[in-house]
């Protein structure tokens, strides 16, 4: 990690101040102090409702933070829409299938694309040789969809439409990736092809993962948050947290249930 | 080339096997039957079948066409597509000539046609950018509210719109010495711009704005996450949606040679939502399909009324059980039932899925 980027500054990839979100008399999050250096691969722990897509949704301006400044690569993002961050290198996956079931797997991936690029206007049908198109393909093939690409999304698998949300997270050159429990209800296989997927990504592609299985978890980040009420309870490497009592108390005696 | 690519089995649907075949080739020849039956039509239809069946088919099937855009791709169901089209119509009254002189600008169509679709491009554009900020059923409220205020708007001004009375020999402008008011000319002129319509409106469907839109139906949340402005998309599709609306709302003023505010009523705004719905909105065939029935039925019902012994004000009874029927046994108009029968025909009987 002693690349350009550290050279110049304290240039975080995401910067978390103080951030809180409340809905109605629920406090979400409360709190959060959260840095994240580019290129590192970080995962957040915490039972269910400790408030962790709620942080991604405050990062990715799905619902703007209540208090508190979010910045992305040195700029403030705390106010920018959606959109505007996503053009900045932001992406995300989501834990329910937020996809287009009306629309093959190509024109998903092809939609992914599209929106950070400057011709999402056009109104002409792209050539053969279109980068775009070129660049749909070449996602499809690295979830292994290939097979199902000219198929509409509500006739795929589960797993596969978790594959998908993880090929449209990775389109347009990504700087920074949040994975929403990417995971889950996939097979022992798929999630193989899931780990294989993430720890092959390039070098300086940092990303945030959810993930209640501490196996993908631990062995796809360099560093854990853990994620308790709505704040930040603990941080470390994978091998403290998996060490730390007062973790295994809280997490593996939560996730029993 | 790898070595396993040459143990594939040819398969004509692949890329390669899509080169080797001429676009052409690849229409279907029941579609050219149909675009050999249009074109000949003068040959075997009367003036009338010409001028007040296909014509003003294609006229209302461009305009619902413009809302099937909005609601089968874009998700929006807007009652406001027969007012855009009422603005053109009204715009080149106004810009080009009329028998009311005292507010006629009588400006060269090469002039007052252009500005009428710039002006209902802009138009829409508004009540799309205040459409858009709402969903389902309200921007059915807001484009009906829009849609009726124009239309009282209408009747009371005056000083633009000449009130109750409207526009009179707005007439079509003679273009290389042809007077397009005739049948056949009429026929050609209208059957042109439906089927630029049609192929316009079904290009878009693959093009990045189309799909786009059809991302936004899907899902707006998503798209925004994907880095699209969704208000843009949905304001610039309203804004699209004008040019078929407004071309249709030419047309028709041409056709009837005059404008008023019983051309944009309630009436014609509800008839071009069920001309979509019941033709279908899942392709842009589905509103001609849909128009062509209206009109078919609002032509003929009296007469069959009469036949059968009834009194011919009741026709809009027959037209209401018509479309009654279509929407009951079909959740996606005429186009859904045609694709029932083509499935069923085409099912292998020892396959338990067909494909296509």
């Amino acid at each position: 990690m002693s690349g350009l980027a550290n050279m110049t500054g304290t240039e975080n990839a995401l910067e978390l101040r103080d951030v809180s979100k409340t809905f109605g008399a629920l406090a979400a999050l409360s709190g959060i102090e959260l840095v994240v250096k580019p290129g590192e691969r970080r995962a957040v722990l915490g039972s269910n409702g400790a408030g962790k897509t709620t942080l991604f949704n405050c990062i990715t301006g799905d619902f703007p933070p209540s208090s508190g400044s979010i910045r992305f690569f040195g700029e403030d993002v705390t106010a920018f829409p959606p959109q505007e961050r996503i053009r900045r290198g932001l992406r995300r996956t989501y834990q329910i299938s937020l996809l287009f079931h009306g629309l093959t797997v190509l024109d998903n991936i092809y939609l992914a694309c599209l929106g950070v690029s400057r011709g999402r206007f056009s109104f002409l049908r792209p050539r053969r040789d279109d980068a775009l198109v070129a660049a749909s393909e070449r996602l499809v093939e690295l979830v292994h969809l290939d097979a199902v690409k000219d198929s509409s999304v509500s006739d795929l698998s589960y797993g596969q439409q978790r594959q998908l949300e993880v090929a449209m997270a990775l389109s347009g050159a990504p700087r920074f990736i949040l994975f929403d429990e990417p995971a889950a209800g996939l097979s022992p296989a798929e999630r193989r092809e899931l780990i294989e997927i993430l720890t092959n990504l390039p070098s300086h592609m940092g990303f945030i993962i959810i993930e209640h299985d501490m196996d993908v978890a631990l062995r796809v980040s360099d560093y854990v948050t853990m994620m308790h009420n709505g704040e930040i309870f603990k941080e470390g490497r994978p091998a403290e947290i998996e060490e730390d009592p007062e973790v295994q108390a809280l997490y593996l005696g939560g996730a029993e249930h | 080339m790898a070595l396993h690519d040459l143990e594939r089995p040819y398969d004509p649907t692949s890329a390669e096997g899509r080169v080797a075949r001429h676009w052409f080739e690849r229409i279907p020849t029941a579609y050219w039957i149909v675009v050999f039956l249009l074109i000949t039509m003068p040959v075997y239809a009367s003036n009338f079948v010409l001028f007040q069946i296909f014509g003003w088919s294609f006229i209302l099937g461009m305009i619902a066409t413009s809302l099937m855009f909005l609601a089968g791709y874009g998700g929006m169901v807007s009652l406001a597509q027969m007012t855009f089209a009422g603005v053109a119509g009204y715009s080149v009254a106004i810009f080009g000539e009329s028998a009311i002189t005292t507010i006629s600008q009588g400006w060269p169509f090469y002039v007052a046609v252009p500005l009428a679709l710039i002006v209902t491009v802009l138009f829409a554009t508004g009540i799309g950018w205040l459409a858009v900020r709402t969903e389902g059923i309200y921007t059915i409220m807001i484009t009906l509210a829009i849609a009726a205020a124009f239309f009282y708007f209408t009747r009371q001004n005056y000083d633009i719109f000449n009130g109750f009375q409207g526009f009179n020999s707005v007439l079509p402008p003679p273009l290389f010495g042809v007077d397009w008011r005739e049948a056949i000319p009429f026929y050609y002129l209208t059957l042109f711009f439906a089927a630029a319509t049609y192929f316009a409106v079904l290009y878009l469907s693959r093009a990045p704005f189309g799909l786009a839109l059809q991302g936004v139906r899907d899902n707006p949340r998503r798209m925004a996450a994907l880095g699209f402005n969704v208000t843009g998309h949905r304001v610039a599709a309203y804004a699209f949606s004008a040019i078929p609306a407004g071309l249709g709302g030419i047309l028709l003023t041409w056709q009837t040679s005059q404008i008023s505010p019983g051309t944009i009523s309630l009436q014609p705004v509800i008839d071009i939502l069920v001309i979509a719905v019941v033709g279908g909105l899942s392709h842009p065939i589905g509103p001609f399909i849909g128009a062509f029935l209206y009109v078919v039925l609002k032509t003929f019902a009296v007469d069959v009324l009469i036949a059968v012994g009834l009194g011919g004000e009741r026709f809009q009874l027959l037209i209401g059980l018509g479309f009654l029927i279509v929407v009951y046994v079909s959740s996606d108009g005429l186009i859904g039932i045609w694709r029932k029968i083509r499935e069923s025909r085409n099912r292998d009987p020892f396959r338990t899925r067909e494909g296509e």
